[in-house]
C-alpha cells in the first residue's frame, strides 16, 4: 500500500497495472508520443457492409482477453453494449475489458457474463447495480474509474489499447460516415466515439438507420472506421436523452441557485467572453436561469457555454449570449436539433474537451464551472462516485476535469442528503482533490476555499453567508447528528484515476 | 415607540413537519410563522406542538422573527400548545381568528401569566392578531388597541371570504374594502399592517401584482405559504433607487444641522420635518436589508430629530 498526497491509502498495483499515487492537480508532464494503430487500405469496390453483429466481431478479429469499447452517449436507453457481451458470451469468447465512456443502470444485464468470466472488467467508472455489487464483494471484476479527459487520455497514450470500438451511429452510411444527429436513436454529439475511433485498432459502425452515402455533416469519418454493420434499434429513444430538463421548483434547490449565481456575480467573472459549465440537473439549471438573467440585465456576450449541453444552454446561444457551444455530449432534446441546424454549436471530442495530456483541452478555457456532490470535506475534497453508503454507483464524468481546468468551481448541494451532512471531516472516496473546488454552496451557507480570499471578501461585503466550511459542516451536523464511520474491508473493488493517470483513491469492499 | 421591525415576508411552516421545520433557519424571509393550527391535522396537534418545542429550543443562533400561529383559543388545542411552546422563546403568537377585542385580551392576560411562571418580562410575547372574518374587519380598531403586545395587524383572505359566502379572485376587489379598513386600523394605532396570503404558489404574477397593491395601499408585508414567493415579494417591497438617495440625503442633512447646532433641518430650500424624517429612516431600513446601503441608520440622529 502507498499514501498519495491527499493521505489516501491505495494499492501498489492494480488489475497487473503499477499505479501512480496522485500528488498534485498539475505537476505530471508526458512523455513519448500519441498511440499509434495500424493501417489500412481498403480498395475501390469493397465493401464494409457486414450482416449481423456476430459477423462484425467475428470480422474485428476479437479474441480472449481483449478490450472493447463504446459510448455511453444513448445512456440509459443503450442495446448496444447488451447485446454486444451477449454475442461475445455465445460465440465463446472470455476474459473481455470494457473501456467504454461509461456503464449505465441499463447494462446490469451484463453482470452473469462478469459472474461467469466473459466479462473481465472494466477500464471505465460504472453507474448502478455493477457498482454495488462489486462494492458488496459479489463480483469479482477490477473497476478503473477515469474521467472523460482521463479516457481520452489513457486512449490516446496507449495505456488503455481498444482493440475493438463498437460505435452506435445514430446516422450512418455503408461507408462508415457517422453523426448523432438524427434516426430513431438521435444522440447529439459522438464526442466519446470520436476518440475511440481515432485509435482503436478495429472500428466497427453500429446503426439502425443507414442512409445513403454519404452522410453530412460528418462526425466521425469513412477513413477511421473498418466495418459497417446494421441493427433493428440501437436504443430505446424515450431513455437516450432526457425529454425534459427542468429547473427545480424545490426552495432548498431554488436557494442553492441563488447563492451560486450571486458567487458568480461577485467573482467578476461574468463579463464579456464568459465562458460556463453546468450539468442537466434541476439546480444547475436554475443556476443558469439566473446567469442567464444577469447577463440579459448587464447585456453581457458570452464566449462559450460546454460539456453536457441543454435546451437551457440553446436557447443562450440561439439568444446572442454565448458565441458558441462545444459540446461533447447532448443532455436533452432540444440539444440534439440544435446541434444538427446551429453552426455555433460545436461538437467536439473528448480528447479536445477534457484531456490533461495535449496541446489545450476546452476546460482549461472555461471561467466558470457548476459540478454536484455526494460528499464534500472540510479540505473542499469531493466525492461523486460512493454514495454515503460506500457504494460505488457514479461514474466521474468531467468533474476533476472541469474543477481542473476552470477559473472558478462552484460545488453546488443540498446541506443534507436523505439524512447525512454533506459536508464530512474526511469524504469516503476522493473524486475530485480540493485543491481544484472554489467554493460550496449550500442552502445554509457559503464555503469558500483559502485559495480564493478576494472572492471570499467580496462575498462577505455582499452580505451573502460565508461560513468556513467547518462552521458549515457543524451547523449541518446539529440537524443530523453525526454519522458513524462506514466500515470498509481491505479489498480493493475499483481504483480511482485522476485526469492526469495518478490514483487519488481506491474504493473498497463494504463491511456488511 | 412604534414597532419599525422590517416584516416584509412572513412564511408559513406546518408545524406537523421535521423536514419543513428544519429549513426555517435557511430562507432569508423576515419572520417566520410556524402553524398549528389549520396545517395540522386533529391527529397530529399533541404531536406538532411538542415538536414545534423540540425545534425553537435547538434553534438558537435565531435569523429571524419567530410567531406560533396556536389554535383558537375558544378550543381545547388553544391553551395547550400556549403551554407547550412559549417555554421555548417564540417571538409571538400569531392569533387566528381574532374577532372581538376580548379574545386578544384573554391571550395577553394568558400571555402575562406564562410570562410570570417563565421568568421573563412581561410583554416578552408579541402578538399577530389575525382578522379574518366579517367581525373581525368591523372589530379592527377595537382589537388593534386591545393589547399593547400587538405588533402588528394581519388580513386573512381566505376565512375572510368564507365567513363572507364568496370566492376569492385573482384581482381581489371583493377584499377591497377589508384590506383597507384593516390598514386604517393598524395605522391609526401605529402598528404595521401584514397582507393576506397569495395562495398559489405557480403564479407569480399574479403574486407580484397583488403584493403591489397592498404595498400601495399602505401594506408593509405580506404573508406567504411557500419559500419560493419571498423573492418576489422583497422585490416588491425593496425602495426604489430614488427613495434610498433621497432619505440618504435627509439624513445627511440633519446630521448637517446637529453639527451647525441649528434646530432648523432644510434640504434643498425645503424644510424637512417630522414625516419626512421618518419615511426617510423607513427607506433606508428597509434598504439596509435589501443589501442598498451599506450600513444602519443613526438611530440616534433620527430620534434627537424628533
Amino acid at each position: 500500500m502507498a499514501l498519495n498526497s491527499l493521505g489516501r491509502e491505495i494499492p501498489e498495483s492494480y488489475a497487473g497495472r503499477k499505479l501512480v499515487p496522485y500528488g498534485d492537480p498539475y505537476s505530471i508532464t508526458p512523455s513519448g508520443s500519441v498511440a499509434a494503430r495500424r493501417l489500412r487500405r481498403v480498395n475501390p469496390g469493397a465493401s464494409k457492409l457486414l450482416s449481423s453483429l456476430r459477423e462484425a466481431i467475428e470480422a474485428s478479429g476479437l479474441k480472449d482477453g481483449m478490450t472493447i469499447a463504446t459510448h455511453h452517449s444513448l445512456r440509459n436507453g443503450d442495446f448496444l453494449l447488451n447485446r454486444l457481451v451477449a454475442e461475445i458470451a455465445d460465440m465463446g469468447i472470455r476474459g473481455i475489458w470494457i473501456a467504454s465512456s461509461s456503464v449505465h443502470p441499463v447494462h446490469a444485464e451484463i453482470i452473469p457474463h462478469i459472474k461467469s468470466g466473459v466479462v473481465a472488467g472494466f477500464h471505465c467508472g460504472v453507474n448502478g447495480l455493477i457498482g454495488e455489487m462489486a462494492s458488496r464483494g459479489e463480483l469479482s471484476c477490477p473497476i478503473v474509474v477515469r474521467t472523460h479527459g482521463g479516457r481520452a487520455r489513457a486512449i490516446m497514450e496507449g495505456s488503455v489499447q481498444v482493440d475493438v470500438a463498437f460505435i452506435a451511429a445514430p446516422c450512418c452510411d455503408e461507408y462508415g460516415n457517422m453523426n448523432g444527429y438524427s434516426g430513431p436513436s438521435a444522440c447529439g454529439s459522438l464526442g466519446y466515439a470520436q476518440t475511440d475511433a481515432l485509435h482503436a485498432a478495429c472500428v466497427v459502425a453500429v446503426t439502425d438507420n443507414l442512409v445513403p452515402f454519404p452522410v453530412v455533416p460528418v462526425s466521425i469519418p469513412q477513413t477511421l472506421v473498418d466495418y459497417v454493420v446494421t441493427v433493428d434499434r440501437l436504443g430505446d429513444p424515450a431513455k437516450i436523452v432526457s425529454t425534459t430538463t427542468r429547473i427545480t421548483t424545490d426552495p432548498v434547490g431554488l436557494q442553492i441557485a441563488s447563492f451560486a449565481s450571486q458567487v458568480i456575480e461577485a467573482s467578476g467573472l461574468l463579463k464579456d467572453g464568459f465562458s460556463f459549465q453546468t450539468g442537466s440537473g434541476g439546480i444547475s439549471l436554475a443556476v443558469s436561469d439566473k446567469v442567464r438573467n444577469a447577463m440579459r440585465r448587464g447585456n453581457i456576450k458570452g464566449s462559450f457555454g460546454c460539456g453536457g449541453i441543454t435546451g437551457y444552454f440553446v436557447e443562450m446561444l440561439e439568444e446572442g449570449l454565448f458565441g458558441a457551444l462545444m459540446d461533447v455530449q447532448c443532455f436533452d432534446q432540444e440539444a440534439v436539433k440544435s446541434i444538427a441546424k446551429n453552426r455555433a454549436h460545436q461538437e467536439i471530442g473528448a480528447d479536445m474537451y477534457a484531456n490533461p495530456f495535449n496541446a489545450g483541452a476546452v476546460v482549461n478555457r472555461l471561467d466558470c464551472v457548476i459540478l454536484g456532490a455526494t460528499e464534500v470535506d472540510t479540505s473542499f475534497n469531493v466525492n461523486v462516485n460512493t454514495e454515503s453508503n460506500g457504494y460505488l454507483l457514479h461514474n466521474t464524468g468531467g468533474h476533476s476535469d472541469t474543477a481542473a481546468g476552470a477559473k472558478l468551481s462552484i460545488i453546488v448541494a443540498p446541506s443534507i442528503r436523505g439524512r447525512l451532512p454533506i459536508v464530512r471531516d474526511r469524504v469516503t472516496t476522493v473524486t475530485t482533490p480540493g485543491e481544484t473546488i472554489g467554493v460550496v454552496v449550500t442552502e445554509r451557507g457559503i464555503a469558500v476555499n483559502d485559495r480564493h480570499p478576494e472572492l471570499k471578501e467580496e462575498l462577505i461585503r455582499r452580505k451573502l453567508p460565508v461560513k468556513e466550511i467547518g462552521e458549515l459542516q457543524r451547523e449541518i451536523c446539529r440537524v443530523t447528528g453525526t454519522p458513524q464511520p462506514l466500515q470498509f474491508e481491505d479489498q480493493v473493488v475499483a481504483v480511482i484515476e485522476y485526469r492526469d493517470g495518478s490514483i487519488i483513491d481506491a474504493v473498497r469492499r463494504v463491511k456488511e | 415607540m412604534p414597532d419599525y421591525k422590517l416584516r416584509r415576508s412572513l412564511l408559513y411552516v406546518p408545524g406537523n413537519m421535521p423536514s419543513m421545520l428544519q429549513n426555517i433557519p435557511i430562507f432569508n424571509c423576515d419572520s417566520v410563522i410556524i402553524d398549528l393550527e389549520d396545517a395540522v391535522p386533529l391527529s397530529e396537534k399533541d404531536a406538532a406542538r411538542h415538536l414545534v418545542k423540540r425545534f425553537l429550543m435547538q434553534y438558537t443562533d435565531r435569523n429571524k422573527e419567530l410567531l406560533v400561529r396556536i389554535n383558537p383559543l375558544d378550543t381545547r388545542w388553544g391553551y395547550e400548545d400556549l403551554k407547550v411552546v412559549l417555554p421555548a422563546m417564540p417571538d409571538g403568537i400569531r392569533l387566528p381568528k381574532a374577532d372581538t377585542p376580548e379574545i386578544v385580551e384573554r391571550l395577553d392576560t394568558l400571555l402575562t401569566e406564562f410570562e410570570e411562571e417563565l421568568e421573563v418580562e412581561i410583554g416578552r410575547f408579541g402578538i399577530l392578531p389575525s382578522l379574518e372574518s366579517a367581525l373581525g374587519v368591523i372589530n379592527a380598531v377595537g382589537i388593534a388597541r386591545s393589547s399593547q403586545r400587538i405588533f402588528a395587524l394581519a388580513f386573512g383572505a381566505e376565512d375572510y371570504t368564507a365567513s363572507m359566502e364568496i370566492e376569492r379572485s385573482r384581482g381581489g376587489e371583493e377584499l377591497f374594502n377589508a384590506r383597507t379598513r384593516v390598514l386604517w386600523a393598524a395605522k391609526a394605532n401605529g402598528i404595521q399592517a401584514l397582507d393576506t396570503i397569495f395562495a398559489d404558489v405557480g403564479d407569480m404574477e399574479g403574486l407580484r401584482a397583488e403584493t403591489e397593491l397592498a404595498k400601495r395601499l399602505g401594506y408593509t408585508g405580506k404573508c406567504l405559504v411557500n419559500p419560493r414567493q419571498i423573492e418576489v415579494v422583497h422585490e416588491v417591497f425593496a425602495p426604489k433607487k430614488h427613495e434610498v438617495e433621497y432619505a440618504l440625503q435627509v439624513i445627511e442633512a440633519i446630521q448637517r444641522a446637529r453639527q451647525l447646532g441649528t434646530g432648523v433641518i432644510s434640504l434643498g430650500g425645503k424644510m424637512v420635518d417630522a414625516p419626512v424624517v421618518k419615511r426617510a429612516a423607513r427607506v433606508l431600513r428597509t434598504a439596509y436589508a435589501h443589501g442598498m446601503v451599506d450600513t444602519l441608520i443613526d438611530e440616534e440622529a433620527i430620534h434627537g430629530a424628533q
